[in-house]
């Protein structure tokens, strides 16, 4: 049955195509009902997949810890507590890598989006001279790069170790961003607006920043949350380029407690075993309730950001 | 022919034609008139020239002995000496081997596993519940790295962790995930997928609002079931951008979920934990050993270049679609 060939439908009459159409569905029905069921089936298990483990962070983040701890929490909190979250709030690290998480979030976005913007857009100009070389260096950065040790020592020599600037600037631009910029312009600037507006003795500067950039708002809105979300969650350039405690981003504090297991937050300085005991429940409840604070912004504003990320991959795909 | 074009590029005032001269100025010409352009593109090239070329030039060390005094161009030639130690030294083989393992499990397991999911959401009937899982599925690709495996440690613990209490409840013994070489490689990519399934869905769905509904509507009248709608139409539908992520992925097969295996090392799973990156991470950024890790972060970029261009030509000669 050959199924890919354009639509035949055109050739019969009404009548033809109705009575084709009843019987074979009648017969097929089941089958697509089986195949409905299947795939909701799949579909819902995925969903318990991925939202249950979050679930069951969030209602051992109030429970007791020794309910947790003696696995009696499964689908709902027992012996609610807000101990945890009251560490958190009290832990001056964790309002510290808040406070430089925000800084790097705002400064690095704002670098970056305007760099994508800026540059995307000269790219997508089919009137630049020099494009296809100048695009060509860019793509090449995409499959080859020197790693990181030579990054590591380029940012040395250039003295911006342990600064703000080793923060935002070494990841600043990522190519495939800027391709998904230029192929958005490319794609929604029409050449005649251009022309039009230089009739009028418009120049570049002037066209770019009064007729593109009002007409690229879900662009600039897909770039800033890619990059929100991503220096929001980055630690890898923190932890090589910064070694003063005091500059960590929220991340880099959250590795070294829950992950490093560094609980000295939580005052365990020697003592009988019963209360170290005790304390090692604390620490495992507070870091649930770690896990919760730090997702939570982004989660909240989830269902807002996913109609520009959706759109954002439709321009990728049509790329 | 193919020589005559970079001396032309070269030294373009050498040529004496005539003909040439014109279209120099004339080029000249153009390009002064979109000086603006460059303008606004300057920031992003100055980015790359400091960000990505410059150490990129600063690879040489991996031939040399570098030392911060002489700096990338002066340090003192020492030919492929870095690169023999790290092939003969014991680490070699399973650091490359563990990298192989994971790269290629995460490819075979994690790839196919979003086209699937978008396939099953992309032939839902109620809107809704489209929209919904779509958004579920997607949520944890905003949670960070370090959360992820933050919620490994605490999900996984053999203490006190969900996963545990279930086995015991079972009757089993608890495990020590974290700890054991043998559940890196089956965690490291359970959890992948569960982090960027999802968002990897959203492309291919993309793709798939973009597939004419007017084929599904003929193939019903021809009597097609939906699974075979999916087969012949969806999938082929697909294909092209199957295929540029395919060949992307290869592209970047062995620098995916570096800083992962960084965080969900411990000094019990290092075994299967420590990949290429990670060891250059250890040996260059901890042990300031920086040509010798410069030289395995080489051999990692070139083994990758080359599996992407092996995997472009393969694309190309099935006449698939490729990146260039």
């Amino acid at each position: 049955m050959s199924l890919k060939t354009s639509p035949r439908t055109t050739e019969y009459s009404h009548r033809t195509v109705k009575s084709r159409r009843t019987k074979p569905t009648l017969r097929d029905r089941y089958g697509d009902r089986v195949f409905n069921i299947a795939a909701t089936v799949v579909l819902l298990l995925s969903i318990l997949a991925v939202v249950y483990p979050l679930y069951f962070i969030v209602i051992a983040s109030v429970s007791d810890p020794n309910a947790v701890y003696e696995g009696k929490v499964w689908l709902f909190p027992s012996g609610v507590t807000v101990e945890g979250y009251q560490r958190i709030f009290a832990d001056s690290r964790i309002w510290n890598g808040l406070g430089n998480t925000l800084v790097y979030t705002v400064l690095g976005t704002a670098i970056s989006v305007t760099t994508i913007l800026c540059g995307a857009y000269a790219l997508s100009r089919k009137d630049m001279p020099g494009r296809k070389v100048l695009m060509l260096l860019f793509v090449i950065t995409m499959f080859f790069d020197g790693g990181i040790i030579t990054k590591y020592l380029v940012v040395r020599d250039l003295g911006m170790l342990n600064t703000v600037w080793a923060v935002v600037l070494p990841s600043a631009v990522g190519v495939w961003n800027l391709i998904i910029a230029r192929s958005f312009f490319e794609h929604t600037i029409p050449n005649e607006l251009r022309e039009a507006a230089q009739m009028d003795g418009a120049n570049d500067f002037k066209f770019f920043f009064k007729m593109v950039l009002p007409l690229s708002k879900p662009l600039i809105m897909l770039m800033i949350m890619v990059h929100v979300v991503a220096q929001w969650n980055s630690f890898f350039d923190a932890l090589i380029f910064l070694n003063d405690d005091s500059k960590y981003p929220l991340q880099l504090v959250l590795r070294n407690i829950l992950i490093q297991s560094d609980v000295s937050s939580t005052g365990t300085t020697g003592g009988d075993i019963q209360s170290y005991a005790a304390a090692q429940r604390i620490a495992e409840l507070t870091k649930y309730a770690m896990i919760v604070v730090s997702s939570l912004p982004l989660m909240i504003a989830l269902p807002f950001m996913q109609k520009h990320f959706t759109k954002g991959a439709m321009i990728g795909a049509v790329k | 022919m193919s020589r005559t074009i970079p001396a032309r590029r070269g030294r373009p005032s050498a040529a004496p034609m005539p003909q040439r001269k014109v279209s120099l100025s004339l080029r000249l010409k153009r390009i002064s008139r979109a000086w603006q352009l460059y303008v606004l593109l300057a920031p992003a090239l100055i980015y790359i020239a400091v960000f990505k070329y410059w150490p990129m030039y600063g690879v040489q060390i991996a031939f040399k002995n570098y030392n911060p005094v002489d700096g990338f161009t002066d340090s003192p030639w020492v030919g492929l000496q870095h690169f023999i130690r790290f092939v003969n030294s014991y680490q070699f083989g399973q650091v490359v081997g563990n990298t192989l393992w994971i790269a290629v499990l995460g490819l075979l397991v994690a790839f196919p596993i979003p086209i699937i999911l978008a396939l099953l959401v992309n032939q839902l009937q109620s809107e809704r519940f489209k929209k919904f899982t779509q958004t579920v599925l997607y949520s944890p690709a905003f949670i960070s790295t370090v959360v992820v495996v933050g919620i490994m440690f605490v999900v996984l613990s053999p203490r006190s962790g969900l996963v545990n209490n279930a086995i015991q409840l079972a009757g089993g013994e608890p495990i020590f995930f974290m700890g054991s070489a043998e559940w890196f490689r089956p965690i490291y990519v359970i959890s992948d997928v569960w982090q960027n399934a999802g968002f990897s869905m959203i492309v291919y769905l993309a793709a798939l609002a973009g597939i004419d509904p007017a084929l599904h509507d003929a193939a019903k009248v021809d009597g097609a079931s939906k699974f075979q709608r999916i087969r012949h139409i969806d999938l082929p539908g697909i294909m092209p951008v199957v295929t540029v992520l395919f060949i992307l992925a290869i592209g970047n097969l062995l620098n995916v979920g570096f800083e992962k295996a960084l965080l969900m090392q411990t000094p019990l799973n290092l075994s299967t934990s420590e990949i290429i990156q990670t060891y250059v991470y250890h040996a260059g950024l901890q042990q300031a050993q920086f040509s010798y890790s410069a030289a395995i972060g080489l051999f990692n970029s070139l083994l990758n270049l080359a599996l992407l261009l092996f995997f472009n030509t393969v694309a190309r000669r099935a006449n698939q679609a490729t990146l260039w």
